[in-house]
Parts: structure tokens; sequence; C-alpha cells
């Protein structure tokens, strides 16, 4: 099939050659492990262990809160040693349970639920919630809430997003290769919800081998295939993988599965996978730790809650001192002011560099080049969206459908003048929902009284 | 870990292209028209290239010096502006006229509106509408090999067709501004520039198809092809379509309003010449349109993908 393309987009140097030829490495803890109650959209996660509790990997460690929440299970074996705020990856300190490892590794025995889940949409939809997954490619949203749509009959494609287009990354890359049976049996479980969905694997065209490995499992399955897609970034955001396969164009007001679609990371197929078939809650995830000045890059099978720390030394070190942490892709990661930071579900990618200049220069005047328009996936135009933020104009801003900016960065990347587009972008969409959020609720707020 | 990181929002990759480089290549790509105008015309022409673009420089430096500025000489748009204006002088045009007109450029059109991404319209045809203005006679006149003569678009202007050359106006062996005459070096440094992907086809392809609709219906010439092939060589067309109307801060940044501002500049051009009492049209055509720019933009806002705006482009 050929590839349909979204308009836009750009081609940055990838990094990809650095971390993406060896195996998955196991990594074992050694220090205290962190589990943050907030690892996914929605509502916190409710301890259900106490301090000087004894936990066994494979715990659940803390409850969902209601529909969109979901649990947390601990990754090895220790004493509850707080429950207390600690720092995050991205910069926040929020509630955390915190582990101290006795180095036994015991695990709680995997209790494979009985095959007559299989027959029940309701039962693999709570198995999925109670092994805690959320959506791994990196926002977090809980897969049982997006595996509900209002209108299931009515959902024509399971798409798995194995486009990975952010550049150093190469955890999903290494799972194609090394797990496709785990991918493929995801989407079978997925394809159980659905009566009328095909599952498709959405790969770009620099990663074929991956496309012939699952293929070779796809053989004999008729309602799934892959599909090749162009090599540009952000081939992987998630309306544009949806274009790229259906068609179909969604806009912020929409959902995926408005247009019939949902879309699922590969990681995520997998640990639905494991869930399902072997009864293993989500306790351990893969994550490249790549970058210009890590000493054995290449990608890790990692424990939640496991120290930045320690990554970085399972992964040889730093043999120069790097001046900057990423967490997540150099395209949408965070950069990190102090790597004493768990991982979490959504950890894709640590990544440490010396050689990054962005940020480091002053901006200069937009001259109104048009860079940042032909890249935008969104057809936007960021120069002038940027401009209305910096005013404060936000009736402007809507009118110029700032709101459909997917923050992917691309604007920002191509600016000749350094600016920070995306930034100062994404700030305003921020006020302006939540200003939109406060009326709502100063509305609500009305009606009771 | 003692030491500080970075912190900076994402994205931590860049381009590596900056506003300096895109300026340096429009510098390149006026090279065959500069270097061609000079031999063509002699001393004075590259007098008048080194004092214009040595004065708008100074301009631009000496402003922000005095009004404590960072000084952003170092992105060569200063530079673009001295060297177009100086190819859009006469060659008989004496240094000191083509300083003022530098000074005025950079300090009235440019510096006073905010500098460089804010000026409202292009600051080198600022600078030589206040010259054609203030000294009509000097700009307007013509000497070619000691002789002073009539443009090939004044002859035509007069009814004098047959005594154009083609040959002559696609090479530059004619009357007219330093860097105007040669359409071969021109369009050379165009190619430069689109296949660089500086400048786009959008916009100079427009007016020109424009123009020549607007020639076809009312020059009363009707679309004869040495006519309209005359007119595109002739004057300051080929220098204003690909190097001036192109300028970035001074024409819209939406696709579909770019598509609409060509087409205004190819009537305003066509009207300008066949209805004005000059023969030439590019330069008021042009800056009357950047006026335009603002209104433009605002009428042609793009479509966003998933609200109409991804059929447009799909392959």
């Amino acid at each position: 099939m050929k590839s349909r393309g979204f308009r836009g987009g750009i081609h940055p140097y990838d990094g990809k050659s650095l971390s993406k030829d060896g195996m998955i490495h196991d990594c074992l803890p050694s220090g205290d492990l962190v589990y943050p109650l907030a690892m996914h959209i929605g509502k916190s996660s409710v301890p259900v262990v106490a301090k000087g509790d004894r936990v066994l990997a494979g715990q659940k460690i803390a409850e969902a809160e209601g529909f969109v929440s979901v649990p947390v299970h601990a990754s090895v074996s220790g004493e509850v040693k707080a429950i207390e705020r600690r720092n995050t990856a991205v910069g926040t300190r929020v509630m955390s349970i915190v582990v101290s490892n006795d180095h036994q590794f015991e695990e709680m025995l995997p209790s494979p639920p009985d095959a007559s889940v299989l027959d029940s949409k309701e039962e693999i939809l709570k198995v999925i919630q109670n092994a805690g997954i959320i959506g791994m490619g990196g926002a977090g949203f809980p897969t049982h809430v997006k595996l509900s749509p209002k209108n299931p009959d009515k959902i024509e494609y399971i798409i798995a997003n194995c486009a990975e287009c952010e550049p150093y990354i190469t955890s999903d890359y290494r799972c194609m290769l090394e797990m496709p049976g785990k991918i493929v049996g995801g989407m079978q479980i997925l394809l159980k919800l659905f009566d009328h969905a095909k599952g498709v694997f959405a790969i770009e065209d620099n990663k074929k081998d991956c496309a012939e490995a699952l293929n070779n499992l796809i053989k004999d399955e008729s309602r799934m295939k892959t599909f090749v897609m162009k090599t540009k970034y952000p081939q992987g955001a998630e309306r544009m993988t949806i274009y790229a396969v259906t068609g179909r164009a969604i806009n912020s007001d929409m959902l995926p599965a408005d247009a019939g679609v949902i879309v699922d990371n590969a990681e995520t197929l997998i640990a639905v996978y494991e869930a399902v078939m072997e009864g293993r809650p989500l306790t351990k995830r893969v994550i490249t730790v790549s970058g210009d000045s890590v000493a054995q890059p290449g990608n890790y099978r990692v424990p939640i809650g496991m120290n930045h720390i320690e990554l970085l030394e399972a992964a040889g070190g730093c043999p120069k001192e790097p001046s900057r942490f990423l967490s997540g892709g150099p395209m949408m990661g965070f950069a990190m002011y102090t790597i004493d930071t768990p991982v979490t579900k959504t950890t894709s990618a640590f990544l440490c560099f010396d050689k990054i200049y962005v940020g480091a220069k002053k901006p200069d005047p937009c001259i109104s080049c048009g860079r940042c328009v032909s890249v935008c996936p969104e057809n936007l135009v960021p120069s002038r969206l940027a401009r209305f933020a910096e005013r404060g104009a936000s009736e402007e801003f809507i009118h110029w459908n700032g709101m459909e900016c997917c923050e992917c960065g691309c604007c920002s990347y191509i600016c000749p003048a350094q600016r920070q587009l995306k930034q100062t972008i994404s700030t305003m969409r921020q006020i302006i929902l939540s200003d939109r959020r406060n009326q709502k609720k100063a509305a609500k707020g009305g009606e009771k009284q | 870990m003692s030491k500080r990181f970075l912190i900076s929002a994402s994205p931590h990759l860049h381009d590596k292209s900056s506003t300096s480089k895109i300026m340096a290549e429009v510098l390149i790509a006026l090279m065959p028209a500069t270097i061609f105008g000079i031999l063509n015309f002699g001393r004075n022409a590259l007098v008048l290239v080194i004092a214009v673009t040595a004065a708008c420089m100074a301009t631009e430096y000496l402003y922000q010096y005095f009004r404590h500025r960072p000084i952003t000489i170092r992105d060569n748009s200063a530079a673009v502006t001295g060297l177009l204006l100086a190819l859009n002088l006469s060659p008989d045009v004496p240094w000191w006229m083509g300083v003022l007109g530098g000074v005025f450029a950079i300090f009235i059109v440019k510096q006073l509106f905010g500098g460089i991404g804010q000026n409202i319209m292009n600051p080198a045809l600022g600078g030589r509408c206040f010259l054609l203005i203030s000294f009509a006679g000097t700009m307007t006149s013509f000497s070619y090999d000691g002789m002073s003569g009539a443009t090939p678009l004044a002859l035509i202007k007069n009814g004098q067709i047959a005594q154009t050359n083609l040959i002559d106006m696609m090479t530059g062996r004619i009357p007219g501004t330093i860097g105007e005459t040669s359409v071969i070096a021109l369009l050379a440094g165009a190619a430069f520039l689109l296949v660089l992907g500086v400048i786009d086809f959008k916009i100079p392809v427009m007016y020109l198809g424009t123009f020549v609709l607007f020639l076809g219906f009312f020059s009363g010439h009707g679309f004869d092809w040495y006519y309209i092939a005359s007119e595109l060589c002739g004057g300051g067309l080929m220098l204003g379509a690909w190097f001036m109307a192109t300028d970035y801060t001074t024409s819209p940044i939406t696709p579909n309003g770019q598509l609409i501002y060509g087409a205004i500049l190819g009537i305003l051009t066509g009207l300008f010449r066949i209805f004005g009492s000059s023969a030439e049209g590019v330069s008021y055509a042009i800056i009357f349109s950047n006026l335009l720019v603002p209104l433009i933009e605002r009428a042609t806002v793009p479509k966003a993908f998933g609200r109409g705006g991804e059929r447009a482009w799909a392959k």
C-alpha cells in the first residue's frame, strides 16, 4: 500500500544508530524505588499499603480512584519506607510511595487469568485496568478508558502506533524486533473488544525490518495488516498517524474514536498481552538511554520507580558530564533539573547531551520567513500565533486556529530566528483551556446557587 | 552530580538555520546581477554599490548605538537593503544621492518602525521611491555607453517597439538601473534561492502570470508574444518579482495570501505601466501592495488540519 502523508513535518538528525543495534538489557535496581501516584492522566491512585508494610514485586500498592485512573504495582520486593512528595522527571513534586529494595526480588506469583476472561469484553477491560496499563508512548492516558468508546461498533481501526518518529528513541523498534509475538498477541486481544475493527501496525519506512517481522506473524490473521508510512517527524503524532492510515483528519475537538479509530502504542500492546495472557501487571518498561555523552547507549528494561541515576550507571555513566538531561525524546521531552527522579510508566527515553545549544542563544526578531508555516503539520501559522500569544490576544489566537496546535515543536525546530514558538503557543493554549474550565465551573456554580 | 543542568522548553533540537545565513544567501544570489551591472556600467556603478551598502550598515549601527539597542548589522539584512537599493539606482546617480537614499531606507523605513521584521514596506524600495520623488530627473536619466538613451520600456511606451532588441534585454546590454538589466543574471540568482528554499514560486509566478494576463487584455497589443516578452524583460520587473516582492517581512505569510498578493502586484504593475505617466511601475506596485499585507493575511487564515485544511495538501 502506498503511504499517504500529511503536509509539512521535518527531518531532524535521528540519532537512532546509537542505540538501535543492541538487545534490550535487563536492569536490576539497587536503591529505593519511588512510585508517583499520578503517572497517568486522570485521578491519582490511592495507596493501599502503609509505611512499614512488606510488599512483593507485582503487588498492588495503590488502587485506582474511579474509572479514569489505574492502580500502581511494586516492581521489587521490600518495605514501604514512606508515602511523601517526591520530584518527578517532568519537574513536579507529587505524592509517591517509596519502597526500600530488599534485593530479594521476591515476586508475587502471577496468576494467569483463566481463558474465560477472553469471552467477556468487560472482563478484558477490567484486567487491563487492574494491571495499571496506560498509554506508554508518553501521554499516559489510561488504556481501558481509551478502549471504552461510546459506540464500540463504530470502531473500524485499531492502530498500533509503531512510528517512533522521535529522534534517538529506539525502544519500540527493539520491542518489535524482539517481541513481535507479544505485540500481535496484544492486538488479538484488542480486536476481541471491537467486532468490526481491523488491526493496523503503522510503521515508518525506516523500520522495514520490523514490518517484515510483524508480517511474518500475521500471515494468517485476516483482520491484521502492517502499514508503512513515510519517515518524517511527527508521523507518530496521533492525528498524523490516523490520517496516514485512514485518510481521516481529526481536529482538536474530536477523539480518534469519532473517526472510528483507536490508537495504541506498540509497547502498550505488549503490556496488554502480558496482563491478559500472563497475569502480569505493568511493572517494567523498555527505555532508550542515549545521547552524545552516554558510555553505552542502548535499550534497557527498567523496573518502574527506579532512579534515573541508577539507570545512567547501568548504561555505563557519562564519561564527560553532560549539560542537559532529557526525559523523553528531544522534540517533545522534558529537560530535567535533577536526575534524582524515578522512571515512570511514560518514560520512553532518558537522553544525555553535551552538545545541544538550543536555548543558549537569545532569539532574534521574527522576519516572517514562513518556514514555520511550511512545516506545521496542523496547517497553522505559528509565527502569528506566537505574536498573538505574546500580546495575550486570545480572540485572534483562537481565530487563527491556535487551539489546534499539537505541540510537536516543528516550528521551533525550523525557526531561523530561534524563537521558542511552540513554548509560546502552548502556554497560550494552557491559559485559554484553563479559562474555559473556570468559566464552566463558574457557570455550574451559578446554577447550584 | 553537582553541576547545574541546562533547562529549556522542548524541542531540544534545531535546524541550525539563522537569519544571517538567509540574508547571506540573498546577497550571494544578487552577485551575478551586481557583477554584471558593474562590468556593464563601469566605475560609478561600483562606487554606488559600495557607498549605498556601507551607508545602510552604518545607519543601522549608529541608530542602534545611540538608542542603546542591540547591534544587528551582523544579521546581514542592512547589507541586503543597501545592495538592493544600489541595484535599483541609475548608474548616473551621484554617490551622495545613493547614500541619502540608504539613510532614508534604514532610518525612516526600517528602524523607526521597529527594525528587522517590523517595517511595513520594503526599505530598499522605500528609499528608491523617496529618491524618485526628490530627484526625479537624475533618477530617471539612464546613459549607456556614454550616450543618454531611452530604456526599452520608454521606447515601448512611445510606440517605438521596433527599436527594442529582446536578446540585449535578456543579457542586459541596455540602459536601466545597475542591477535590473540582465534577466539572465537575475534568473540565475533566483534559481539559486529557489533551490535553497529561501524563496518560493508562489509570489513571483503569480505576479508575472497576472501581469501577462493584464497586458493581454488591457494593453491594446493583445497577446503579442514579442510585446509581452519585452515588457517582462524590461524595467525592474524581474528584479522586483524575484528579489523584492518575495521580501519576507513585507509579503503575506499565509500561502493563499501570497497568491493574492502576487495577483495584486501583477495588476498594479500593469496599471502603472500602461496607464501611468511613467513607463515604470514595479517599485510603486510593490510598496503599495506591502501596505495591504496585514489585510490580506487577515482574510486568508489557512484552514487547520481536521477543519478542512488537510485536503488541499493531501497527495
